[in-house]
């Protein structure tokens, strides 16, 4: 993390929708963001607040109505092109005529990675999502957490700079999600990813992130960035301290009052020009404005 | 770090009970199958010899009468429907008076011969229908030009077709082979065109974000994903090659196929009736094991899918 230079950057994006050639739907209006190398970025909100829609334009999977995105000083075209993205979807996208094994090397196909360096690869990250023993499986001889955790061990496996993970464990039950939670935090800590991560699960948000980014809907934009300071390693024990708690709340209420923050003025024109530090949410003083990154 | 909770949760099947579970079901789907085909058999045979029974002609053995029917309706008379035993036993007389070779052999001959022809056009019929659905796929511009005349070729009747192909191409067994690649390459188009959009979009999002070339998203995504669709208008394809070869081969001038047996037998059908319900049963027979054939390949290749694959 000696690298300061942001990951992401995002400038003044906006997109809109248009309905039937007329109504226009604003679903992102002038969304600045920095994530920095080696952060935990989640992106949370309700649903059409556009925390997929921004996912997408920050992989360059659709194209913003306006605004710059930068990736490792690059335009997200180039970033593409240049593999620099790990997707995780909501869904698996597993194919199904793949084995496991074969659904991990696809991406290393792609990029013309000779064979023996492919299952290398493909196994090495196989036993990183602790699925060694499940390499000739077929996806659907799999749970869905297990599918999900292919779907990771996939995006890694051509070690993208930047991991895009858009609701990955939405499906997933609440002890599933747990467990895959405590995998991710392992998995980023070993491999030192930057990770943006859209979910609407509060405790998630705020269990992974070093930031928390807060959205609100109509038009989508930035309401409030929440630093979370809770030390890692993070386990279990995590989400019984008092601050994970506190931070709970806060992200709760920043989600539910978005605007009304008065004091600490974390509207959206302030918080989302903030890279290196979240505003101070209103409900609890001892929020950490230092970037506690890593 | 690593930690038990995450190993394979207690509910999941092993890989091996869930194979063994596949394939025990496959079996008994299997068993299921043939007691209703040969239901099915068994009834339309049922109602074949009931009705000569009701209302045939006199039954005899070797000149005698052993049965009268009590109705009498000329549909149920021994030529338009012998009796079934006669139609097997045809299968065992030779197929023309004062010859060696029983029928059953000049038949399996002949349908061989046919099958050769109608294999021809399947795999040229099929490769068209391939290559024209995935350029259909991508160009819409292509697709609505064109695709109108591929629809427009099939409501051509064949039998007007193939004296056409025929006087084109000559007598031979080109023009046959031209025939039913014809009938064949026209399920494919259709079914292909739709198989090769038939991908998870979500799928097409995760190549794009590899930056996969469209050669890549053609080879490992929208190819793979539409063989279900592929196998299904194979099947079509196999039994519609049949066809084509058996219906081309009498103007097309071959004698040793199952058509030219069939024109012959149909041409002598009032003294030797059953001749002809052999060659049909022949030529269904053909049908089947190709079709089957096709069955056999799609399992396999389907394997590991999954149920629902």
């Amino acid at each position: 993390m000696t690298d300061n230079a942001p990951v992401v950057r995002l400038d003044g994006i906006t997109m809109t929708f248009s309905r039937g050639g007329q109504a226009l739907t604003t679903a992102l209006e002038k969304i600045d963001l920095e994530i920095r190398r080696g952060e935990f970025v989640s992106l949370i909100g309700p649903s059409g607040c556009g925390k997929s829609t921004l996912l997408r334009i920050i992989g360059d999977l659709i194209a913003p109505t306006a605004g710059e995105v930068t990736v490792n000083g690059k335009p997200a075209t180039r970033a593409r092109l240049d593999r620099d993205y790990g997707m995780v979807f909501q869904a698996p996208v597993l194919f199904d005529w793949r084995t496991v094994q074969g659904n991990v090397e696809l991406p290393l196909e792609i990029l013309r990675f000779d064979r023996a360096k492919r299952t290398a690869r493909a196994r090495e990250m196989l036993e990183l999502v602790e699925l060694g023993d499940f390499v000739r499986h077929h996806p659907y001889q799999l749970s869905g957490g297990m599918q999900q955790r292919v779907a990771i061990a996939r995006a890694l496996a051509f070690e993208p700079s930047i991991l895009l993970m858009d609701e990955p464990f939405g499906a997933l039950d609440e002890m599933t999600r747990e467990r895959m939670n405590l995998e991710v935090l392992r998995i980023w800590e070993q491999t030192g990813t930057t990770v943006v991560f859209v979910t609407h699960s509060i405790p998630e948000a705020v269990f992974l992130s070093s930031r928390v980014v807060v959205m609100s809907p109509r038009p989508g934009r930035i309401t409030n960035i929440i630093d979370i300071d809770l030390q890692r390693p993070r386990n279990d024990a995590t989400r019984e301290t008092e601050r994970y708690f506190e931070l709970v709340t806060a992200v709760r209420e920043a989600l539910h009052h978005p605007g009304s923050t008065g004091s600490s003025g974390s509207t959206s024109s302030t918080s989302s020009s903030g890279s290196a530090a979240g505003p101070r949410p209103p409900s609890t003083g001892r929020l950490a404005v230092e970037g506690a990154v890593g | 770090m690593s930690n038990p909770a995450l190993a394979a949760p207690a509910g999941l099947a092993s890989p091996a009970t869930v194979g063994m579970r596949v394939r025990a079901a496959g079996r008994v789907l299997v068993s299921r199958r043939a007691r209703l085909a040969l239901f099915t058999v068994g009834l339309a045979l049922l109602f074949w010899e009931g009705g000569k029974l009701l209302f045939g002609v006199p039954w005899r053995a070797d000149g005698a009468l052993i049965w009268n029917p009590p109705f009498r309706i000329p549909f149920f008379n021994d030529i338009n429907l012998p009796h079934i035993w006669a139609v097997l036993g045809g299968f065992f007389q030779p197929w023309q008076r004062g010859k060696e070779l029983l029928l059953w052999e000049y038949l399996a001959g002949a349908a061989l011969f046919t099958w050769r022809e109608a294999g021809l056009g399947f795999l040229f019929g099929s490769a068209i229908g391939l290559v024209l659905a995935t350029v259909f796929v991508h160009s819409r511009l292509l697709e609505r030009a064109f695709v109108p005349y591929v629809i427009a070729s099939q409501t051509i009747p064949i039998i007007a077709l193939a004296p056409l192909i025929i006087s084109a191409f000559g007598q031979s067994m080109g023009s046959v082979v031209l025939i039913a690649t014809y009938l064949v390459f026209f399920p494919v188009t259709i079914a292909m065109i739709r198989g090769l959009r038939s991908f998870d979009p979500r799928a097409l999002e995760l190549m794009r974000s590899y930056a996969s070339p469209r050669r890549a998203i053609y080879w490992k995504l929208r190819l793979p994903a539409s063989l279900p669709y592929f196998f299904t208008s194979l099947k079509i394809a196999a039994t519609a090659s049949i066809v084509g070869a058996i219906i081309g081969e009498a103007p097309g001038g071959i004698q040793n196929g199952l058509g030219r047996v069939i024109v012959t037998f149909s041409n002598y059908y009032a003294t030797g009736p059953e001749k002809l319900w052999c060659a049909v049963i022949a030529s269904a027979l053909l049908g089947l094991v190709f079709y089957g054939l096709i069955a056999l390949v799609e399992a396999r290749t389907l394997r590991g899918r999954g149920p629902a694959g």
